[in-house]
């Protein structure tokens, strides 16, 4: 297909090409850069383009105040919770939608997908009496409820793709062998599954690392804040704007994520699509 | 073991399996579900919180508010919003995938490298940035359009709603885009390159064979896509929410998310922002339905 391409069509290709790169970058090296500035040269009404000589105080500055480490001790503890019994959840039912043919497998797949659609807004009202009855509000076993709920469909959904990718026919051969069927699953396909586990467990860590609505209606007390909470808080038009700390501390939530991103993401967009490439 | 017991419990094994999951989502979000058709039929406000019984109101909750202008105006507006954001960052999106065709492989590689870091920005921290780009006194948007001649010198861009929702809109399609482009350019690596090659030999012009040969052939996809760009535009809550809390007027921009949100957690009336809740879950069941029937016919023919 290049190769048909005309040079002035190539030309204005690679144009277009090069703009959007600027634009989709932009922001996430203004993040970077703004974090390195010191308060005067953020508010010099011409932007400093290159943080020459800037320094890490504004990251300083993030740890000093104590609120960033409690938010990240909340934060850790929740997808850490989140991702053990979402993943051990998940992991089981995977199995038996994809190694067993059983009545009511195609309405659970519908339900997951159903349930992927449902917008937390629609529901965290209830969620929310839900927990106060529980007296499970700002707790992290609270929103860990919410959040399992939240990443389960899609995990189930992910990995019932990686099980499937492991031929039957291995488990098979273990057991002619005389492994019991048990044995030869997790002698033969869970060590197969890893990557994917792994893949999945990221994704989930992303996904719950990075939300934001359910925190904001379960962690309403301040000392209970997760790490995108206190981001939001700190741009509160009540306290004069420190962008130089708010870009610190966006970076030091942002860095994480974008590693962990670029590692799973190619094999995450086949999931994501859940098969729609195909066509 | 006789055989019977080991028959049965082959039978119910994949049930076991499924146990934990489905006891999972049936507290979290079944029960929640049944409890919030309960309280949309409630009067549930500031009194039931200190104690008193609730009330039940029958329909009174959902009359009130579909004579109520302020909800039709909100949906209006997300619905508005909605259609609008999605069909930007599908054109954006799409027009990428395509002109990456033909672009040198180096400028593809770095186009794809800036998309995947959009893409891979934390919500809440795009939306810091976003808003530091767009600051009245110190950000970057005012300092460029200034610089190109513009009056942009302390323009506030949070003040009024529909620059409001502009900002908005910028933020959403920066952040939606990279999905699009990426699955929409995996569906046109797949086409055959003899179908391409034949339209053109037959003489088709560049667009002729966009619209005739290229567009046809990944409508699925394209479908699937942009169905998914209108469900999720639907329910943009945290974008919403962080720009009001830095300034906007929220009675002017509420969407429905941050609506039920400002009734019932902010404002304490738990029965009618349920009612409000359970007309969005509707909304978004009547947008679903066609995706899941499409999902589900890939699942047959899988």
């Amino acid at each position: 297909m290049a190769r048909t391409a005309s040079r002035p069509a190539r030309l204005t290709a690679n144009g277009i090409g090069l703009v959007a790169f600027v634009l989709a970058t932009f922001p996430v090296y203004w993040m970077l850069n703004s974090s390195f500035l010191d308060r005067n040269e953020i508010r010099n009404p011409v932007p400093t383009w290159v943080p020459f000589g800037g320094d890490l105080d504004n990251f300083r500055t993030v740890f000093e105040t104590g609120q960033f480490v409690s938010a990240l001790k909340i934060s850790l503890m929740v997808t850490g919770l989140t991702l053990l019994v979402a993943l051990s959840f998940a992991f089981v039912a995977a199995v038996a939608v994809s190694r067993f043919r059983f009545r009511g497998r195609i309405s659970f797949i519908v339900t997951l997908l159903v349930i992927q659609m449902i917008p937390a807004e629609g529901l965290f009202i209830s969620q929310y009496k839900m927990l106060e009855t529980m007296e499970l509000l700002n707790t992290v076993v609270g929103l860990t409820i919410v959040y399992v709920a939240g990443v389960l469909p899609f995990t189930i959904w992910t990995l019932r793709g990686f099980v499937e990718g492991v031929p039957y026919e291995l488990e098979e051969a273990a057991m002619m062998d005389g492994c019991t069927r048990t044995g030869a699953f997790f002698k033969v396909t869970f060590p197969l599954l890893a990557p994917g586990l792994v893949a999945t467990g990221v994704f989930g860590f992303i996904q719950a690392w990075n939300e934001f609505t359910l925190a904001l209606v379960v962690m309403t007390r301040e000392d209970q804040r997760t790490l995108p909470l206190w981001l939001s808080t700190f741009t509160d038009v009540n306290r004069g704007t420190d962008w130089g700390g708010i870009m610190a501390g966006s970076t030091l939530i942002a860095v994480p994520v974008i590693i962990f991103f670029l590692i799973v993401q190619g094999r995450m967009v086949s999931g994501l699509t859940a098969g729609a490439v195909k066509g | 073991m006789s055989e019977r017991t080991d028959r049965a419990r082959a039978v119910s094994l994949p049930y076991l399996l499924l146990t934990p999951a489905v006891l999972a989502l049936c507290l979290a979000l079944g029960y929640p579900l049944v409890r919030q058709v309960v309280l949309s039929f409630q009067e549930f406000g500031l009194a039931q919180q200190f104690g008193t019984p609730p009330e039940w109101v029958g329909l009174d909750n959902y009359r009130e508010l579909l004579t109520d202008a302020y909800l039709w105006k909100v949906t209006l507006r997300t619905i508005v919003f909605c259609l609008v954001n999605a069909a930007v960052t599908m054109l954006i999106g799409v027009g990428l995938a395509l002109v990456m065709r033909t672009m040198s492989t180096w400028v593809r590689l770095l186009t794809q490298t800036g998309l995947l870091l959009a893409w891979a920005m934390p919500v809440v921290a795009s939306l810091t940035v976003w808003q530091w780009l767009f600051d009245t006194q110190y950000g970057v948007v005012n300092y460029v359009l200034s610089a190109l001649g513009g009056d942009f010198e302390g323009h506030g861009w949070l003040l009024r709603p529909l620059s409001f929702f502009f900002v908005a809109t910028v933020i959403v399609v920066w952040m939606s885009v990279p999905f699009v482009a990426f699955t929409v350019y995996a569906a046109l690596t797949q086409l055959p390159g003899e179908l391409l090659e034949a339209s053109e030999i037959d003489g088709a012009g560049m667009l002729q064979r966009l619209r005739y040969v290229i567009l046809p052939s990944i409508r699925p996809v394209l479908l699937v896509v942009g169905l998914l760009q209108v469900i999720w535009d639907l329910r943009v809550f945290t974008q919403i929410y962080i720009l009001q809390q830095a300034g906007g007027s929220a009675r002017e921009t509420n969407l429905l998310g941050t609506y039920i949100y400002r009734l019932g957690i902010g404002g304490g009336d738990f029965g009618t922002s349920a009612a409000v809740a359970i007309f969005m879950l509707a909304l978004t069941v009547v947008l679903t339905a066609p995706y899941v029937r499409a999902m589900l016919r890939q699942e047959r023919e899988a």
